[in-house]
């Protein structure tokens, strides 16, 4: 019998590799991106889980406005995406460090 | 569930009308030429006036409308009035800024207006849903405000560092509210707080989502040690959004700090002390000394926010009435400071140049004695040497922390509130004794901007000398 647990443990190990994503990956802003989406999926498997095993409605009403901010939220980004890669022609994560200190 | 009255709509009158202003000057500006675009800036201030005398005739005491999802109190209704005239402050002192940089575009007060908004639905958000919509409402226009000079290849980059921290810094927080929800089974503040005082909670749960929830608050308040995007941001972003930036939103992470872990943790306090007691420490600490080796102008505040950012810690941590005052009053206190010392950057800067290095402000004192002394008050006050503003509220934080019987974390803020005393002292030094570079400063800005940023910076003698009043205020507000 799948219970609480289960879906606990997958959320947890869902968010673990989306965090471990953005701070490994070297590579592509995008895979950041995709990353933080990760996130929020694994949050919203939580609250789902929660609001089955609770009774309670209200989880499932907080999943939706997270998926309508994670939608704002990825457009935002992709249009960062774009300024950034008009001034600096790369998209590489590598080439985002010319302030220090 | 009862349904939605006309007595919610009135509590939320102020927001209503805020959103309402945002859309007309975001579809109005588009049908302006360049040279009416006056017309949104006065339209933005207008609203902000219109808003705020709503907010002003909003009714006494506590209420709660939208079935409990929203309240409105004395600590809402303060941080309102406060964060308008911020907002409206900020606008002033842009405006010469922008119109020189080609920046003088409606989106900046439009995402300004929004982000104010978030800041309305967070000090006004008793449900961890409410909250979590004003989050973000304020880092998304926060974000695409930072990106908003497309032609900077630095506010690209620090917008882009800020999107993806600021979206880890959400979803943190946003797993935290889960397991905070799963163990209690609500997201209303009130009930939140009855049910961990009737010990409905396990233990173990809590302390785990509450582990997430302070993280993702310190991510927002940028105290160490998740404070990296700030120097960045700051640095990188405009200085009229940076102004923005440094002000307005920490009166929101405040209301957000209190709501979640005074309101509806607060039994759960010995839980959360130790934890912030950490990120106190080592805010004040890694603040401090960076900021000592910093010659960016921009740089060395963002590390003067982190500290002061845990300054503020220092009065939630206590987690007493006393203590939540304290920090309201620090709050308050450094947003009016920030506004002056950012503002001092956008003064001195013309078409073309940045005042954005410490060094730019050399001797000043010669060229323009007046707005000299005027940045002597206000990092004297922000090093927190009496009898400026800066003084007292470092002073009642570290009395509540005493109050609780932290001595020795009163005595590491001390020592650290004299570190930081070097590095504002270094600008006083450059101002007054060193000599002017060769093309020397020159203050092109317009008689708006002079005569606001001198009520700025005297503000905060004024406010030292007659303190009591505000600490009135607050009593008021926080009872």
């Amino acid at each position: 019998m799948i219970g609480l647990p289960h879906f606990l443990v997958l959320a947890g190990v869902l968010f673990s590799i989306a965090v471990a994503g953005v701070f490994l990956n070297r590579k592509n802003v995008i895979l950041l991106l995709m990353c933080i989406e990760l996130m929020l999926l694994a949050v919203n498997f939580n609250f789902v889980a929660f609001s089955h095993w609770l009774n309670d409605i209200n989880g499932q009403v907080f999943v939706f406005f997270i998926l309508t901010v994670a939608a704002a939220e990825s457009a935002i980004g992709l249009a960062i995406l774009v300024v950034l890669f008009r001034e600096r022609k790369s998209i590489n994560v590598e080439n985002l460090d010319t302030m220090r200190g | 569930m009862n349904p939605i009255s006309a007595n919610d709509f009135v509590l939320a009158a102020p927001e209503i009308l805020l959103l309402g202003g945002t859309c007309v000057v975001l579809l109005l500006d588009l049908f302006l030429s360049d040279r009416l675009r006056q017309v949104s800036y006065f339209l933005s201030l207008l609203t902000l006036a219109a808003t705020a005398a709503l907010v002003a005739g909003l009714p006494e005491g506590r209420h709660f409308g939208f079935n409990g999802m929203f309240v409105v109190d004395g600590a809402a209704r303060l941080l309102k009035l406060v964060a308008t005239a911020t907002v409206a402050v900020v606008f002033v002192y842009s405006r010469d800024y922008l119109i020189q940089r080609g920046l003088f575009k409606g989106e900046y007060f439009v995402l300004a207006l929004f982000a104010t908004l978030g800041i309305f639905v967070m000090t006004s958000a008793s449900s961890l849903l409410t909250m979590y919509m004003g989050i973000e409402l304020l880092a998304l226009s926060q974000y695409a405000l930072v990106a908003f000079d497309r032609d900077s290849p630095i506010a690209a980059e620090s917008a882009m560092k800020y999107f993806v921290l600021g979206a880890i810094a959400s979803g943190i927080l946003l797993y935290g509210i889960s397991i905070v929800y799963g163990v209690t089974g609500t997201f209303d503040l009130g009930a939140l707080a009855s049910r961990l005082d009737a010990g409905a909670a396990s233990q173990i749960g809590l302390l785990f989502g509450l582990a997430f929830l302070i993280a993702g608050i310190a991510f927002k308040f940028g105290a160490v040690p998740f404070h990296m995007w700030i120097p960045d941001v700051y640095h990188g972003a405009p200085t009229s959004v940076t102004l923005f930036l440094g002000a307005a939103p920490k009166l929101a992470y405040f209301a957000l700090a209190f709501r979640v872990l005074a309101e509806g943790l607060g039994s759960a306090v010995e839980a959360w002390q130790g934890m912030l007691v950490v990120l106190a420490v080592l805010s004040m600490a890694i603040g401090n000394v960076v900021a000592v080796a910093q010659t960016n102008l921009k740089r060395m505040l963002a590390y003067s926010t982190i500290s002061n950012v845990g300054f503020i810690l220092l009065g939630l941590l206590a987690g007493t009435p006393s203590g939540y005052r304290a920090a309201l009053f620090y709050t308050i206190t450094y947003v009016v400071m920030a506004l002056g010392s950012f503002a001092m950057i956008v003064l001195l800067s013309r078409k073309g140049f940045e005042a954005d290095r410490i060094e730019d402000f050399r001797g000043l004192a010669q060229q323009n004695p007046w707005f000299a002394w005027m940045m002597l008050l206000l990092m004297v006050s922000t090093a927190g040497v009496p009898p400026f503003v800066g003084f007292f509220a470092k002073l009642y934080v570290i009395q509540a922390v005493l109050d609780v019987g932290l001595t020795w974390l009163a005595i590491v803020a001390v020592l650290f509130s004299v570190i930081g005393a070097f590095y504002y002292l270094r600008i006083v030094k450059v101002m007054f004794f060193d000599a002017p570079a060769e093309e020397g400063v020159s203050v092109t800005a317009g008689p708006a901007l002079r005569f606001l940023l001198s009520l700025n910076a005297l503000a905060v003698l004024a406010l030292g000398l007659y303190n009591s009043a505000l600490i009135d205020t607050i009593a008021r507000a926080l009872p």
